[in-house]
């Protein structure tokens, strides 16, 4: 069964803005905002890979999917 | 637990630079050890100097932010007298193999159950970016304006040479590899070293011209190869990751216990 996303949990305050999880992103759902800081502009295309959780060296995205999903 | 569970979010945002892949193998670290399901309590980490030494300040496990190439030593005391913990060592290039060498190789030839992390950037950060053992020759740094003219220790073939028992190497670009592989290092019982490349855009990326960390991580994933791959195999220049040594051997503070019980028997 495909992952459902619920949202894009991103800490504004920790995102530093490198630009790792918009780069890498195999559909292109993230991008810098004015701010430099990450938003989820395309959330209807991502596919919950968590590639941008995991390499993310702010730790400041969260994948959170829709309920009764796991949610490691 | 959620990998946030183990950090110590007051200290957050952390005071590594954007981009930097020591933030990406701290995520990576974290992982293992939510994965492994091990508690707070039973982890130790000790850290040396360094820009990859402030780890311990954001992880919500014992902690000991130690001198610098001395980590493995205060790790060898903890371990000894409390045989019980993981301990987990992570240190930068530098703090490993040039100041920390020395406790570096024996900790490995006594082959204690403690899980050493390179975080490899091939720089020193945090003083402004001088060159390391691990540099490797033709690179610029703050010492070496004209290019680096020394050779880079192999860490995989120094830590397996010293006896470490359980020896890898991963990117900071693979991070669900570098989990996979810490996993295996952490369960792994005897002296456990486990290269990350890393990359530090601010110094060892600005004066070789490599480019932002998107750049960095691009070289990481196309310089590198699984050993076992094709891709290696036709391209023997590439570097090999994955686990290079995972052997049995008797282990130090097991070895230590018997010689205990042997006086007592007297």
């Amino acid at each position: 069964m495909a992952r459902k996303l619920k949202e894009h949990q991103i800490n504004r305050d920790w995102c530093k803005g490198c630009g790792i999880c918009v780069a890498f992103c195999p559909k292109q759902v993230l991008e810098l905002d004015k701010h430099d800081k990450v938003v989820a502009v395309r959330p209807e295309d991502c596919i919950c890979c968590k590639l941008c959780e995991i390499r993310c060296p702010d730790l400041a995205i969260e994948i959170i999917l829709d309920e009764g999903e796991d949610n490691d | 637990m959620a990998v946030k569970d183990y950090l110590r979010e007051r200290f957050f945002p952390h005071m590594w630079c954007p981009g930097c892949g020591h933030g990406t193998i701290l995520n990576s670290l974290l992982r293992a050890v939510e994965e492994l399901g091990l508690k707070k309590n039973d982890i130790v980490m000790t850290s040396g100097i360094g820009c990859s030494a402030r780890i311990s300040g954001y992880v919500d496990f014992h902690s000991l932010h130690t001198i610098h190439g001395r980590a493995l030593a205060f790790a060898t005391g903890v371990k000894l007298s409390r045989p019980n913990l993981n301990i987990l060592v992570p240190m930068g290039d530098g703090d490993a193999l040039a100041i920390g060498g020395n406790h570096f190789i024996h900790a490995a030839r006594r082959n204690i159950d403690i899980t050493a992390i390179v975080m490899n950037n091939r720089i020193y950060g945090m003083t402004g970016g001088q060159f390391s053992p691990l540099s490797g020759p033709g690179i610029k740094a703050t010492t070496a304006p004209y290019l680096t003219i020394d050779s880079p220790f192999d860490v995989v073939k120094l830590a397996t040479a010293a006896g470490a028992s359980f020896v890898a190497r991963s990117t900071a670009y693979h991070a669900r590899e570098s989990t996979e592989i810490l996993k295996k290092a952490i369960a792994h019982k005897g002296f456990s070293v486990v290269e990350i490349l890393s990359q530090c855009p601010t110094h060892y990326g600005r004066k070789n011209k490599e480019g932002d960390a998107v750049a960095m991580l691009e070289v990481q994933k196309n310089n590198t190869a699984k050993i076992g791959s094709k891709a290696l195999a036709e391209n023997p220049n590439l570097i090999p990751r994955g686990i290079f040594v995972q052997e049995e051997r008797p282990e130090y503070c097991s070895e230590y216990d018997k010689i205990i019980q042997h006086a007592q028997q007297r």
